[in-house]
């Protein structure tokens, strides 16, 4: 990372007199990027409630130039999934990232985006990260915005180390925003395999026996 | 209550109608045939003065046969008591109430949207909570927790919107 400083700024002699600045031009527009982030908030659930709290003086985003919440898509660049999202409300966050001007960023706050949390149903996608491509996970349930602004500043780390010239030219590889919109891999409870169990979950008849995980030591005797 | 000898208030509203009165545990509960459904439930609102269908709900006993029990929870704000009518189905259709109480219309969408049964006469049934073209009905005891194809209608809808882009120039 390049820093920002006047060529001969130690010996303020007559090149630091010449007004110019001299740095990376991606380091110059990531730097731009990641303090003046416009979260576009989906408070879904609980997790919106801590979210306002997060806007909020008390623990005040603006500190970090990501105070600018607005609720029209076409303004943001940073989409923040709060809460649980349902199959049938995917396909409109689906469609509020997608008019979201690139470059974009998600953050999936709250274990119910991240990975369905609790909810392991027929109703919720079980992580926002099969219809979006995340940038990063906050856990909580719902996070303290502590933890929020711990992921604004991972946020703009990751961001320091993006390279949008090159992705302009075509060299930095496939646009990151295109990584978690391909085919979906939706695989339920992270892919186990299901059972009996699942297949009938109510039903005496279709139940496993179950054994007994630890058995003891000694045969019974003491 | 009418095992202890006194009738609930609203019995002779049923004279003449086959039914059985037990006490449950939170509160008094009438059962009828499927037949005698919709007589009963006028009954009880004319004659004994429930005006208020407090719900529509249905209990799924799924390996039973028949499985499906439509249960109505009756209120009167004139007495202040309160009657359950069971009815036990013996497929998954059942007459509507929604002419009788008007607000149970919303409450019988539910329950076709939930265990699938169909409310006959009822002005307006498509599903609630589901999304429109959902095959499944979620409550039923033999629908599997993690539902079949969650992801059906997003991918379809994703599939579409992606020919959308590479059609359009």
């Amino acid at each position: 990372m390049g820093s920002l400083k006047a060529i001969g700024a130690e010996s303020a002699g007559e090149q630091g007199s010449l007004g110019f600045l001299a740095t990376r031009t991606d380091w110059l527009i990531n730097w731009g990027r990641k303090n003046s982030l416009w979260p576009m908030p989906l408070g879904l659930s609980c997790c919106g409630i801590e979210l306002m709290a997060m806007f909020g003086p008390k623990f005040d985003l603006a500190r970090f130039g990501a105070e600018a919440a607005r609720f029209t898509p076409r303004q943001c660049d940073l989409l923040i999934v709060a809460g649980t999202l349902t199959w049938k409300m995917a396909q409109a966050a689906r469609t509020i990232y997608d008019q979201m001007p690139d470059p974009k960023w998600v953050i999936a706050m709250g274990v119910c985006s991240s990975s369905g949390g609790m909810y392991d149903s027929y109703a919720v996608v079980q992580g926002v990260d099969s219809i979006l491509p995340v940038d990063v996970y906050v856990p909580g349930c719902p996070p303290r915005p502590d933890a929020m602004i711990d992921a604004i500043l991972k946020l703009q780390k990751k961001i320091e180390r993006e390279d949008p010239l090159g992705r302009l030219i075509g060299t930095a590889g496939p646009m990151r925003s295109e990584a978690g919109s391909g085919e979906l891999q939706f695989q339920p409870n992270f892919g186990r395999k299901r059972t009996a169990l699942d297949k009938h979950a109510h039903d005496p008849k279709s139940r496993l026996p179950i054994e007994d995980p630890s058995p003891r030591r000694g045969g019974g005797k003491s | 209550m009418s095992a202890a000898g006194t009738a609930p208030r609203w019995a002779a509203a049923l004279e003449g109608l086959p039914h059985e009165i037990s006490a449950e545990q939170d509160g008094p509960c009438v059962r009828v045939a499927l037949a005698d459904l919709r007589e009963a439930l006028k009954r009880l609102r004319d004659r004994a003065g429930f005006a208020m269908c407090t719900f529509v709900t249905c209990i799924d006993g799924y390996p039973k046969e028949p499985r499906f029990e439509l249960c109505h929870q009756l209120l009167s704000l004139e007495h202040n008591d309160r009657v359950r009518v069971r009815c036990t189905l013996p497929g998954d259709s059942a007459p509507t109430c929604s002419d009788l109480w008007p607000g149970a219309v919303w409450m019988e969408r539910e329950c076709f949207d939930m265990f699938g049964l169909r409310f006959e006469g009822h002005p307006d049934l498509r599903r609630l909570l589901m999304p429109d073209g959902y095959e499944h009905f979620p409550l039923r005891r033999d629908f599997p927790h993690h539902g079949i194809e969650p992801d059906r209608l997003y991918r379809e809808w994703d599939r579409k919107r992606r020919e959308h882009w590479t059609q359009t120039p």
